[in-house]
């Protein structure tokens, strides 16, 4: 058999699951004690700030992002850029029209 | 005489083709097979993003048009059942990444117990959600026919109003309350249709894993439905902030 076909399968150890679990849990609690702090137009900017690390966690942990191929990441990362594509141009049609007259 | 050398060929390609039974023919190796099937499901997890992208945008945009309704309509959903049931699917997320690894590690009745948690876990996230749905029907807020703006104009007349001591909306602004209650339901529905969809292919995947599946070397299916599970957490991290808490103040 040729070499290239043993790579490795990483297998992600308990202890990480487990670890960034509790991360996601101490996240959920930040979230919600944040949102009881009058913080005027940063309160969704830090839900949402919040939202992302949680977000980024489960990707390269829990969907082993980390520890994936190359293709997989650019693949990943293909999706979050054409992502904020279709957000930003979206926002940017609404902005520059009659925005918030109803 | 120039069968030989093809013939030594043959029989190479065949011993580099020897095979588990779970690799498709027309994979050169088990390592290829999984990149690709891999590489697959990721492609379909950026459809699911572009999907629900489009309704976090309308979401955005009609928040910050219609704000002050979005606010009021906000404050009739319920911060505990919302960080209960964020805590409940960050669980299940954590169990379903334990059953990849008994999987992978070949333990065959600690996979069925992590499957048999995620599964427990989605039935408990989804009769959560009835539960709040069912407040939003009592109270005449879901979208349509029935819809009514009594909380808004009135907000004395609803206790959740008056929690928050939300001030009445013209009538023009109350009924873009109805707005909200129609993203709430398209956003948190979806999420609960792919919850279902999961839950479903949960039960086949117990069925499956308790016949010793999955455990032999074959990882790829419990893998890329692990990535689909933890997808759905994922809308839901965005939908819970987005939802629940970023108006409590306004």
């Amino acid at each position: 058999m040729s070499g290239h076909d043993e790579q490795e399968h990483h297998i992600v150890s308990p202890k990480v699951y487990l670890a960034i679990f509790a991360a996601l849990l101490v996240l959920t609690a930040l979230t919600v004690a944040a949102s009881f702090v009058e913080m005027g137009i940063f309160n969704p900017i830090v839900a949402l700030a919040i939202a992302v690390v949680k977000a980024t966690l489960v990707v390269l942990f829990f969907m082993h992002v980390k520890y994936s191929t190359k293709l997989t990441k650019l693949t990943v990362g293909a999706g979050l850029f054409t992502f904020i594509v279709l957000v930003g141009m979206t926002l940017s049609d609404y902005i520059t029209r009659a925005w918030g007259r109803w | 005489m120039s069968d030989s050398p093809v013939m030594t060929q043959g029989v190479m390609e065949a011993a580099k083709h020897a095979h588990p039974p779970y690799q498709r023919h027309h994979f050169e190796s088990v390592a290829q097979q999984a990149d690709a099937t891999n590489f697959a499901m990721w492609i379909f997890l950026l459809t699911e993003i572009m999907f629900f992208g489009g309704l976090f945008t309308a979401y955005l945009i009609l928040r910050n048009w219609y704000y002050p309704a979005f606010v009021a309509a906000s404050h009739q959903l319920n911060i505990g059942w919302g960080t209960g049931n964020t805590a409940v699917l960050i669980s299940s997320s954590f169990t379903m990444a334990m059953g990849v690894w008994c999987a992978e590690t070949r333990r065959k009745s600690g996979l069925v117990l992590s499957l048999v948690l995620t599964f427990l876990l989605g039935l408990v996230f989804l009769g959560i959600k009835t539960i709040e749905y069912s407040e939003k029907i009592e109270k005449h807020h879901v979208p349509g026919f029935h819809y009514s703006v009594q909380s808004f104009v009135n907000p004395a007349s609803d206790p959740d109003s008056v929690a928050y001591g939300d001030k009445p909306l013209a009538m023009d602004m109350a009924r873009k309350t109805e707005l909200y209650f129609f993203l709430y339901f398209a956003m948190t529905g979806m999420h609960a249709l792919h919850m279902i969809i999961g839950i479903a292919i949960l039960g086949y995947m117990i069925f499956r894993a308790r016949a010793g599946a999955y455990t032999n070397g074959h990882v790829t299916f419990v893998e890329n439905f692990g990535l689909y599970w933890h997808f759905v957490d994922i809308i839901w991290i965005f939908l819970f902030p987005l939802l629940y808490l970023i108006s409590r103040h306004q």
